[in-house]
């Protein structure tokens, strides 16, 4: 019977040293330390990425729970101000759906003398995705691992970011070689947190507990949880239903549990898949939606975390 | 890696296999792959459930199984049973973990290694159906599952989506996936397709509407039908209970039915 929790971690100092490491197919690339980060690419990365002030990223251990929409509504939620600049960098490499959300299908990537163009959705939101570097909506990217994590070094060493106020990271679910990699990777900067999605049921939080554990494990600061598709009222009746039901607590009984700050409940709202779709800003098609005010006081809360916990900036000289 | 089969290997006994995919994220597949199940072991199949989203294993909590463990036997581990009956049997990372709550941090290789070994190792004897279920994407998992049945009677794929274009994007690319890996589509199931208001029956397309048939009608592949939200589903797979016995007349379960008879039509259609 193996014991899954044994294994130290492809980052630890332990990494392909442990006693479990014995017959992980895994174990001499972890001993050759060839999971930890090459110190000349750190350095690479740290240039490249020296003027993002704040990084976010977006996680969710279940998939489907709306961590593509949120990072979509937060950019443009912090675009709105339009002297900060914002940076949406979409690493889901086999499901893309940032592109669709942010009405930038069939955008292509531009080269220039300073690397990859992101994709401006506004003058101060620029937008990056594999999306846009596949020529027809059926393209498959069928990748292992590693090539995965080339292309999120890729993203991050050779995007021409500029000067940024906020890098929103929005993720595939679970935890596992995108998740590594950006820890990873933008470890040589500064992550300022993580805002990690879930629905109300249990079926979702159990994969949700385990992401906040991988935060734990890999050091990641967690900004807070965000309850998505919490109760939808029937336009008609306007009664509410718990399509999705917290038959454990929901999030709230979690994050009381874990110690973790809940930044707000989104309820159901058919008008923010329609807006997704045809990738237009659902705050601005539906302003008077509750699930509008719901997500204009959680992004007002990351931007209130980012502010308080403001890096000073280490310049190593 | 060197693969050899011997004669009688533990998938021998399985006569069906059936993959359910998606390329999104939260569309229904562990839910459409356990309430196949239930469907199939109410007409009287044996049924196993290989589960394979080693980040995120739903399926055990789903049958109310999920403190159990896996044991082993002389050909391998032991699927875990769900009942007396043991006319459905699991096998999920879920049973592997220590505590419920420890994460899976691993990269490729490991989940590769773990995924070939729950294709060849686990003894299910005898199954009329053996159910894959997968985490969504079109990567490790589902390149190094696909690899490890190559050998055996993968009978299809049923591609799970929800009615929305962002849902429906994710599986165009997933039926590229299952064209270039040569896999057999059975057909596209459209889950979470309109909510009926409990209250006073209003129906609202809470994830739009249409995507899934439209989706069957421009790739040429089958359309298995379109299964509603449903609070009674939801509450069904919290607690681990059996919807198909307990819930015959809920809204969600004509649709999932209707699915598993065109299964089993398919099975019948294929063998004569």
């Amino acid at each position: 019977l193996m014991s899954v929790a044994d294994c130290p971690g492809s980052s630890s100092a332990q990494a392909g040293r442990a006693a479990a490491c014995q017959g992980c197919p895994n174990q001499r690339l972890c001993a050759a330390g060839a999971a930890a980060p090459d110190p000349a690419e750190a350095d690479e990365l740290r240039e490249r990425l020296s003027g993002v002030k704040h990084t976010v990223v977006v996680l969710s251990g279940k998939g489907g729970v709306g961590k593509s929409t949120f990072s979509a509504l937060l950019a443009h939620g912090l675009a709105a101000d339009e002297a900060k600049q914002v940076a949406l960098l979409d690493i889901d490499i086999c499901g893309p759906s940032i592109p669709k959300m942010m009405g930038l299908e069939g955008e292509q990537v531009h080269q220039s003398g300073s690397g990859w163009s992101p994709v401006y959705v506004e003058e101060n939101l620029g937008v990056m995705s594999v999306g846009f570097l596949l020529s027809s909506p059926d393209d498959a990217v069928i990748w292992r691992g590693p090539k995965k994590n080339g292309l999120i070094k890729q993203f991050l060493r050779d995007v021409d970011w500029g000067e940024v106020d906020y890098l929103i990271v929005d993720t595939p679910p679970g935890t596992s070689d995108e998740h590594l990699s950006i820890v990873q990777y933008l470890s040589a900067v500064h992550i300022d947190g993580a805002v990690i999605i879930t629905t109300p049921q249990e079926v979702s939080l159990q994969d949700v507990r385990k992401e906040i554990n991988f935060c734990h494990k890999v050091k990641l600061p967690i900004i807070g949880v965000v309850e998505n598709m919490s109760g939808f009222i029937c336009p008609k009746c306007k009664n509410e239903s718990q399509i999705f039901p917290p038959t454990t607590g929901g999030a709230e009984k979690m994050c009381q549990n874990l110690n973790v700050p809940l930044l707000g409940k989104v309820p159901l709202d058919p008008q923010i898949g329609k807006s997704c779709d045809k990738g237009q800003c659902f705050l601005s098609e539906a302003p008077e939606s509750p699930a509008t005010s719901s997500y204009r006081n959680i992004i007002q809360r990351i931007q209130e975390y980012c502010d308080q916990h403001h890096f000073q900036e280490e310049k190593i000289i | 890696f060197l693969s050899f089969l011997p004669e009688r290997s533990n998938l021998t006994g399985v006569r069906h296999i059936l993959l359910v995919l998606s390329g999104k994220g939260g569309v229904g597949k562990s839910t459409i792959s356990t309430e196949l199940a239930l469907s199939l072991r109410h007409s009287g199949k044996k049924v196993g459930i290989l589960d394979v989203d080693l980040c995120g294993p739903s399926i055990p909590r789903m049958f109310r199984v999920q403190d159990n463990a896996v044991h082993q036997c002389n050909s391998g581990w032991v699927p875990v049973f769900v009942d007396q009956d043991k006319s459905i049997s699991l096998m999920s990372i879920g049973f592997l973990l220590e505590k419920p709550d420890d994460a899976v941090v691993w990269r490729g290789p490991k989940k590769n290694a773990l995924i070939k070994q729950f294709v060849a190792d686990v003894a299910w004897g005898d199954l009329d159906f053996l159910i894959v279920d997968t985490p969504p994407g079109t990567s490790d998992e589902h390149i190094s599952t696909v690899e490890a049945l190559r050998p055996y009677k993968l009978h299809g794929v049923i591609l799970v989506t929800t009615p929305q274009a962002v849902s429906v994007g994710d599986v165009r690319r997933e039926l590229t996936f299952c064209k270039k890996m040569g896999l057999h589509i059975l057909g596209i199931v459209e889950n979470m397709s309109g909510f009926v208001c409990p209250h006073c029956s209003e129906c609202t397309n809470i994830f739009s509407k249409g995507g899934g048939e439209e989706l069957a009608k421009h790739a040429g592949v089958p359309f298995l039908g379109c299964v509603p939200l449903d609070p009674q589903l939801s509450q069904s797979l919290e607690e681990g209970r059996d919807f198909i016995q307990e819930f015959p007349k809920s809204s969600a379960f004509p649709a999932l039915a209707c699915i598993a008879q065109r299964i089993l039509d398919s099975m019948s259609q294929q063998s004569s």
